[in-house]
């Protein structure tokens, strides 16, 4: 009977389901454990009063620290605790770079393998509403250039939270970027405490046939409504999230392209040396022989983000941007 | 009271004034969604210490301030209609729409920066102080900073560089008991901030961050020692944070008994009651500058209101000062 069942989903919010996947992960293993600064007040919410429902010890409020708080975190996951840390917003992870690239990405190789760092960071990133040059910046692509880290950009809230749980199963350093944007956005949620995300597994959120849209993180959703418009002017496009940008579903990619010819790829973060300059790397020496056209990059302007809310749209990356990246890419701007 | 001149009391007097009318306008008209982030954190409460302090420097000494920096810019002497046309993302604001409330400044005042990283200020400070020194001037850097920036680790090597190479700085730590959500006593082991000083051999002096008068001694001889070459010193301003930490703060971590202590400690009716009972000054006269104040301050907004927003054209100078792209 219908009503006996218990119900297999919830509608979440984004913030919520990264919160479901801290709870559940915490009652599953007692080594998972949380730091940061303010996360009982939790300004967006993922870990507000979680301590009441975990205990006080396992939701630690640090000092303003960054470098402390991350730098023990490596210690503490390398012998035996999985942290998960949270850097209020993503831009603050220059304070304790040291501690990630240096440390937690190279401790491992460095010891010949003798110990693992099953470390999650945590960070809201992008930009919402004037948060202006230091409270606004996409980190993944620079993070991309170390090996050693794997990078989580979830785009909705069921891969928010099947996500972080594989992240926090995992072995090595995982740097989980939420978008600050997508906070609120919501969706039904698998309740089953078994239900992950496997990093490494690309989602195709919409099939087609004359160009691949690689959009990430906040684009996403952008990237779909700019699908929308092409298909009503006879555009099909196929819109692929990575969902991880280490490790990368080369696949899933390769694959799409091969059946398009054409890529446009979509990122909030600067355009130099960013995602989409190593997604044009990378296909351009697998698939040249099926491409028709050169890869497009859409991507913020290279430049600090700025307050003025006139000034902070023109900045970014929208859905009418793409689209007009992807009828260029397709010959029918 | 007799080391103070009337003068000068006026002037702390008005500034404060001028920062609580600046910012529970700006409170009001974040209220309104009129001003763009959510990122506002004011001073109410805390006007004693800018204002104090900023009494003892000249125009030419430099501030390096923090995300909650309004009140330390209106104090050394930024114009109110230029922050209020920032706030609001105008190209006419002091740094062109392109900054906001955190990274408010103007350089020609000697404002280095208002700071969206806690604890960034305390090791440019030094290097100001430094730069002063090289160039051959006798001007002074002073960096503001909170009790929570006070644990991180540019705290500790900025006081530690400053007394090492005796530069002219003075860290100004306002401690208002709280790092955003955090209680001083769960952020750190000790409750005077003062007492790190000594492991950096300078001196360290915690004041009644509300009593104007008091700041403005103690750090008037933190400045002229420093202009004399004698070194830093940590000056520590206990005060308290009227407001949420930021506009959109609901601020239930502090009990409604704490929040009524606040006002009983005002900063601008306590130095309204001793002139007063000194006789130094008229209810009247006191009365004529809030309404002068005011009106400023409603210049300002209108300033604010009448200004274009910036072109979205991209001013590469910005990025690059020769315009590279
Ligand atoms: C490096 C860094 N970490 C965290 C933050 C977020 N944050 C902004 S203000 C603040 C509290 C600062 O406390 P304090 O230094 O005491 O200054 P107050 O806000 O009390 O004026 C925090 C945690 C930040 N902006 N930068
Ligand atoms: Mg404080």
């Amino acid at each position: 009977m219908a009503e006996d069942k218990a119900p297999e989903t919830q509608f979440l919010t984004y913030f919520e389901a990264v919160r479901q996947a801290l709870k559940e992960e915490m009652e599953l293993d007692p080594s998972v454990f949380l730091m940061g600064e303010d996360i009982r007040y939790s300004i967006f919410g993922p870990t507000k009063d979680l301590h009441l429902e975990v205990g006080e010890g396992r939701v630690l409020d640090t000092p303003i620290t960054e470098s402390a708080f991350v730098g023990a975190a490596v210690g503490a996951a390398i012998t035996g605790m999985r942290p998960v840390v949270e850097i209020m917003f993503a831009d603050f992870m220059t304070v304790c770079m040291d501690q990630i690239i240096n440390q937690a990405a190279k401790i491992r190789f460095m010891t010949g393998g003798q110990v693992k760092v099953p470390l999650v960071i945590r960070a809201p990133g992008g930009m919402l509403s004037s948060s202006a040059a230091q409270h606004s910046q996409c980190m993944e692509a620079l993070f991309m250039h170390i090996p050693g880290l794997k990078i989580c950009v979830p785009a909705g809230p069921v891969d928010a939270k099947g996500l972080l749980k594989s992240a926090i199963r995992d072995d090595d350093p995982v740097l989980f970027f939420e978008h600050k944007a997508l906070y609120f956005a919501s969706d039904e949620v698998p309740l089953d405490p078994r239900f992950t995300v496997p990093l490494g597994q690309a989602s195709v959120l919409r099939e087609g046939g004359d160009v691949t849209i690689f959009a990430i993180s906040g684009m996403v959703s952008s990237a779909v409504s700019a699908a929308n418009s092409l298909a009503r002017d006879g555009i099909s496009a196929e819109v692929i999230d990575p969902r991880t940008l280490v490790p990368l579903d080369t696949d899933t990619l390769l694959a799409s392209v091969r059946k398009t010819g054409r890529l446009v790829t979509v990122e909030e973060g600067c355009l130099t040396g960013g995602v989409g300059a190593e997604i044009t790397a990378l296909v351009t020496s697998e698939a040249w022989s099926d491409l028709k056209g050169p890869v497009i990059r859409v991507a913020a302007k290279d430049q600090p983000v700025p307050f003025s809310p006139v000034l902070e749209a023109a900045c970014a990356p929208n859905a009418q941007t793409i689209a007009a990246a992807a009828r260029e890419c397709v010959g029918k701007n | 009271m007799p080391e103070f001149d009337e003068e000068l009391i006026m002037r702390l007097y008005k500034t404060m004034y001028t920062i609580r009318s600046f910012e529970e306008k700006v409170s009001e008209q974040a209220g309104m969604g009129m001003i763009p982030g959510f990122m506002i954190h004011l001073s109410v409460g805390q006007e004693a210490v800018a204002a104090g302090v900023c009494a003892a420097l000249r125009q030419d000494d430099y501030i390096v301030s923090t995300h909650r920096g309004h009140g330390h810019l209106i104090a050394k002497g930024a114009s109110t209609d230029r922050m209020m046309a920032e706030l609001r993302g105008k190209e006419t604001g002091y740094c062109r729409g392109r900054g906001g409330s955190m990274h408010i400044t103007s350089v020609e005042v000697g404002g280095l920066g208002a700071n969206g990283i806690v604890g960034a200020g305390l090791v440019i400070a030094p290097g100001a102080a430094l730069s002063a020194r090289l160039r051959g001037t006798d001007q002074v850097a002073v960096c503001f900073f909170g009790d929570g920036a006070s644990n991180q680790g540019t705290f500790h090597e900025g006081l530690n560089l400053a007394a090492t190479w005796k530069l002219p700085v003075v860290f100004v730590c306002e401690n208002n008991g709280y790092g955003f959500s955090t209680p001083q006593s769960s952020h750190q082991s000790i409750g005077r901030i003062s007492r790190r000083a000594e492991a950096y051999d300078m001196p360290g002096i915690t004041v009644n961050g509300d009593d104007v008068l008091e700041v403005y001694l103690a750090a008037s001889w933190a400045v002229e020692r420093a202009r004399e070459g004698a070194g830093p010193t940590l000056l520590e301003a206990v005060t308290r944070r009227w407001l949420g930490h930021y506009v959109d703060d609901e601020d239930d971590y502090r009990s409604a008994e704490e929040k009524a202590e606040f006002t009983l400690h005002d900063p601008i009716e306590q130095l309204e009651r001793r002139c007063i009972e000194q006789g130094l000054t008229s209810t009247s006269q006191l009365e004529r500058i809030r309404s002068e104040v005011d009106e400023e301050i409603e210049r300002a907004c209108a300033f604010a209101e009448e200004s274009e927003e910036p072109s979205p054209e991209d001013d590469p100078g910005l990025i690059f000062s020769g315009g590279e792209r």
